[in-house]
């Protein structure tokens, strides 16, 4: 016996390693027909180190501090620059942050579309889809009190506003915020307990989660593009017929994707790091200033579809609450999804045209609503956010009627499917249009 | 799949002719700035415009002085032309003046410019430097095209000379504001009524250049790193584990 | 499951070679994570060397000067303490400043460049506290043998007037040195000597 199974054999006697690298990676059989929509997952968990990692190394650098410095300037806002300026490759180590968290939204959002078109959130799945939904609030969350931090212009009046908000909320709702910022306007003392629980507090809550996330999916097995039970098909070992172990296969396919994903992402840090003031905008390199309000106070891409949809809904009974509700509901409208969709068929490869005639809807909705949001409103546009809002609720809340008796032209398989070369042509013109589409109605509106 | 794609267009048949034709006015059209942070001669004439123009009232807080090495200035030049008296060269860019002093001399602290390129933008900072028009209602006689009621006196007059304000009406009837030399400057020339603002130009693109360096200095490293590293995930590690997965994936079916 | 047979060469080559330009590409990533424990600019420009006028500086007198967050001593020594300075000899632990806790040309009897002026960090090598000045000749404390130097009132450690120190004190090593040189005859510099 070799000294490394002898040491292996130490190990498995106190610690179940080889067990559990069998159960979850050597003999754990996914479906076999994964395609692009499947590196997501896997990818998300790569930013979350990224983002651990060099928030880490940030973090030995900062300073939580809304006071000025001898210079005029915020503490915080210089610690920022003394990272870009002073500190060996602090640049690097910033502008990964920065955009290690718009990816992880544009890898969540391509994560969670791959769950609503392969209904991988159905039954068994209900708990892996409800994990990831906290988690999806969890980043929502750490996010924002992220973003608070570099204390410019739109770290502080954004926090300022979405505080507010709080404030809306009937009886409790003035006092609530006071609560939450810990002052009467968000300043020093907000920024340093926003400070905890981003660096520390939502991490912790993460991580959990995504580790729930993912013992809740091995649980079941993945679903995939066909949205066949593989499981349901066995050999004689027990092993299923369209299955196969997740190494090597998977995890030589998943550091392609990795490699990839960093092509995009270097690329961006290297040469477009603020992406034209979406990434980085322009006006967080201004200092927070409490006696000036920007003129144009807009979230971070990642957050404009909901906050379209809390502008659109106008004050009623004296109060702006509906409007704070409307955000809200549409995020949790989410987590409901397993329960509203009430089709057998998973894939949307089998579903009938109502359920897929809905989706594209829902795209446009989506996407339509987030370039709203980063606008300034005018009459038109809000009218326009009114529409698309009804139409994302509509996408979730008409599912009960819509998605009954709603069958496709192919019937569902009970083995999955080859690649299909039409089909893949059919979703790059399909991407094309949604792009051009965007593009124009984004330079238009 | 077909019926995708025709429900894909006739939803958005539905969207596009609602949303309006009302154009995003997002401000006055500015000229392109000429910035080329990799001209470090331009840098450099920037450099000292800089520290001669600006660094009496504005800090640069952010910026050491021995960081203009990078843009081909020697320890013994930066001490020479661009050091303060008293300052070391390891020292940050920051100004004698108190704020709160400048806020009741001038109506407003003069802000940081370590970052006012990125939150500004290269072309509106050049359309500013060369913006400033005689104004009798305003307190310091100055006002500037691109930031009205600036509180800022036209420190650079001596150079540029003076502009007045002309206000014209176009085609639609929409007011038209353009500015008018009517005196030249030492870097400027008035002759038979038209002006040659071509040498006062460069220079106010030699500072919007320094400003767009003192915004961000690592960007030259940036891009020369960046390069490096795509060539390197683009051609060695890209194809490896493009083969290495095809090579495993010949097991599959 | 395929027909043909696996090319275990290929699929081990393939491994390998993705492996090393992985490790590359890890070693990359990693550098500027490692370079910023580095000191920052900041950092070394709060180090960076120190000028000092010395045209005020009396024989006997001794100012504090501070490089890097340390107190640096300069010590004019008149003629009798330069002269005394050999006596000590015997009780040192390390009288020719053999272990090196100063800059080449600082190894000499009076441990300076110029034998008037002693440029030494006041920092006791025992534990770190700053020892006191004691030019007194034969104080009460220090006995009747004593020519002059610093005294540790932390745990007793005894340094001559160029630093050294005596045997039988907890202190192991002379006072440190710090790099300098003289810009001209009125004005040091602490902290480089290129």
């Amino acid at each position: 016996m070799s000294k490394g199974q002898k040491l292996l054999n130490w190990i498995d006697d106190r610690f179940p390693l080889s067990s559990m690298l069998k159960e979850h990676v050597t003999e754990y059989y996914a479906p076999k027909n994964f395609n692009f929509w499947y590196f997501f997952g896997s990818l998300a968990m790569l930013v979350l180190v990224i983002q651990i990692v060099t928030g880490i190394f940030l973090t030995m650098n900062y300073k939580p501090d809304g006071n000025l410095n001898a210079a005029g300037v915020p503490v915080a806002f210089a610690s920022v620059e003394y990272i870009m300026r002073d500190v060996a490759g602090g640049w690097i180590i910033r502008y990964m942050h920065s955009t290690g968290a718009s990816m992880f939204f544009v890898v969540v959002y391509l994560h969670m579309f791959r769950g609503l078109i392969y209904g991988s959130y159905k039954q068994p799945r209900e708990l892996v889809w409800l994990f990831g939904c906290l988690i999806f609030l969890c980043l929502m969350a750490e996010a924002f009190m992220g973003y608070l931090l570099p204390w410019g212009q739109m770290s502080f009046w954004g926090a300022q506003v979405i505080v507010n908000l709080f404030g809306s909320i009937p009886v409790i709702g003035p006092d609530l915020s006071v609560w939450i910022r810990g002052d009467f306007v968000v300043s020093d003392a907000t920024l340093n307990r926003f400070f905890a629980l981003h660096v520390i507090a939502v991490p912790l809550v993460l991580l959990a989660l995504v580790v729930a996330h993912l013992i809740a999916l091995h649980e079941v097995g993945s679903n995939n593009p066909d949205g066949v039970e593989i499981k349901k098909l066995k050999d004689e070992n027990g092993i299923p017929l369209d299955g196969i172990p997740f190494h090597p296969y998977y995890t030589v396919k998943d550091i392609f994707g990795v490699a990839v994903f960093l092509i995009v992402f270097s690329a961006i840090v290297f040469f477009l790091p603020e992406m034209g003031g979406y990434f980085l905008e322009h006006p967080n390199f201004d200092q927070a200033d409490p006696l000036k309000t920007p003129p144009h106070i807009a979230p971070v891409w990642y957050f404009t579809p909901f906050y379209a949809i809390l502008r659109a809904i106008p004050s009623f009974l004296g109060t702006q609450v509906w409007g704070v509700i409307g955000m809200g509901a549409a995020v949790v409208v989410i987590a409901f999804l397993p329960w509203l969709d009430r089709s057998p068929i998973k894939s949307i490869r089998y579903r009938g045209p109502k359920f897929k005639f809905m989706l594209v809807l829902f795209i446009i909705a989506f996407i339509g609503l987030g370039i709203l949001g980063a606008m300034p409103p005018t009459a038109g546009r809000t009218l326009i956010s009114q529409i698309l809002s009804f139409v994302y609720f509509a996408f979730f809340l008409g599912m009960p009627f819509y998605t009954k008796n709603d069958v496709g032209s192919v019937p569902v398989p009970t083995r999955v499917t080859e690649t299909n070369g039409k089909r893949q042509l059919q979703f790059l013109v399909l991407v094309a249009i949604t792009v051009i589409a965007a593009y124009l109605f984004a330079t238009n509106v | 799949m077909k019926s995708k794609i025709r429900h894909l267009i006739a939803a958005m048949a539905l969207v596009l002719p609602v949303s309006g034709t009302v154009l995003a006015n997002e401000g006055p059209k500015l000229e392109k700035a000429p910035i080329d942070i990799q001209d470090t001669e331009s840098l450099q004439r920037g450099a000292q415009l800089f520290s001669n123009y600006c660094l009496s009232c504005h800090s640069a807080s952010a910026m050491r002085y021995n960081r203009l090495e990078d843009i081909g200035l020697s320890e013994e030049q930066i001490k020479a032309n661009l050091l303060p008296d008293g300052a070391k060269i390891g020292d940050l860019m920051t100004v004698a003046m108190d704020k709160k002093d400048a806020k009741q001399w001038l109506g407003a602290a003069p802000p940081d410019l370590s970052l006012i390129a990125r939150s500004r933008g290269a072309d509106y900072l050049y359309a500013y430097l060369r913006g400033f028009y005689r104004d009798p209602t305003r307190p310091t006689g100055w006002n500037n095209l691109v930031f009205d009621k600036v509180g800022m006196p036209h420190v650079l007059w001596e150079m540029q000379g003076e502009q007045v304000l002309k206000t014209t009406k176009d085609a639609e009837g929409h007011e038209q504001h353009s500015l008018q030399l009517v005196k030249a400057g030492s870097l400027t020339k008035l002759e038979n009524g038209k002006a040659n603002t071509v040498e006062f130009d460069k220079r106010m693109a030699d500072l919007t250049n320094y400003l767009v360096f003192i915004g961000e200095p690592a960007q030259v490293k940036r891009h020369q790193i960046g390069y490096v590293v795509l060539m390197f995930l683009g051609l060695l590690l890209l194809p490896l584990t493009y083969f290495l997965k095809k090579e495993y994936w010949k097991d599959v079916h | 499951m395929s027909e043909q047979q696996v090319d275990t060469g290929r699929r081990r080559f393939l491994t390998v070679a993705t492996s090393a330009v992985g490790g590359v590409a890890v070693v990359g990533v990693a550098t500027p994570f490692l370079m910023s424990f580095f000191p920052s600019e900041r950092a070394k420009a709060a180090g960076a060397p120190v000028e000092v006028d010395i045209s005020k500086l009396e024989p006997g007198q001794k100012v504090n000067v501070e490089w890097r967050g340390k107190p640096v001593w300069l010590l004019s020594r008149t003629k009798q303490q330069i002269a005394d300075l050999p006596k000590n000899d015997p009780k040192l632990v390390d009288p020719k400043s053999e272990v090196e806790q100063q800059p080449k040309y600082c190894q000499n009897e009076g441990r300076s460049i110029k034998p008037e002026l002693l440029v030494a960090v006041g920092i006791c090598t025992h534990l770190g506290c700053s020892p006191t000045f004691r030019p007194d000749l034969a104080p009460a404390d220090l006995g009747p043998e004593w020519l002059g130097g610093f005294y540790c009132p932390c745990h007793g450690s005894k340094f001559d007037l160029a630093a050294r120190v005596f045997k039988g004190v907890p202190a192991p090593k002379n006072l440190e040195i710090p790099p300098h040189k003289y810009l001209s005859d009125t004005r040091l510099l602490i902290g480089d000597d290129k």
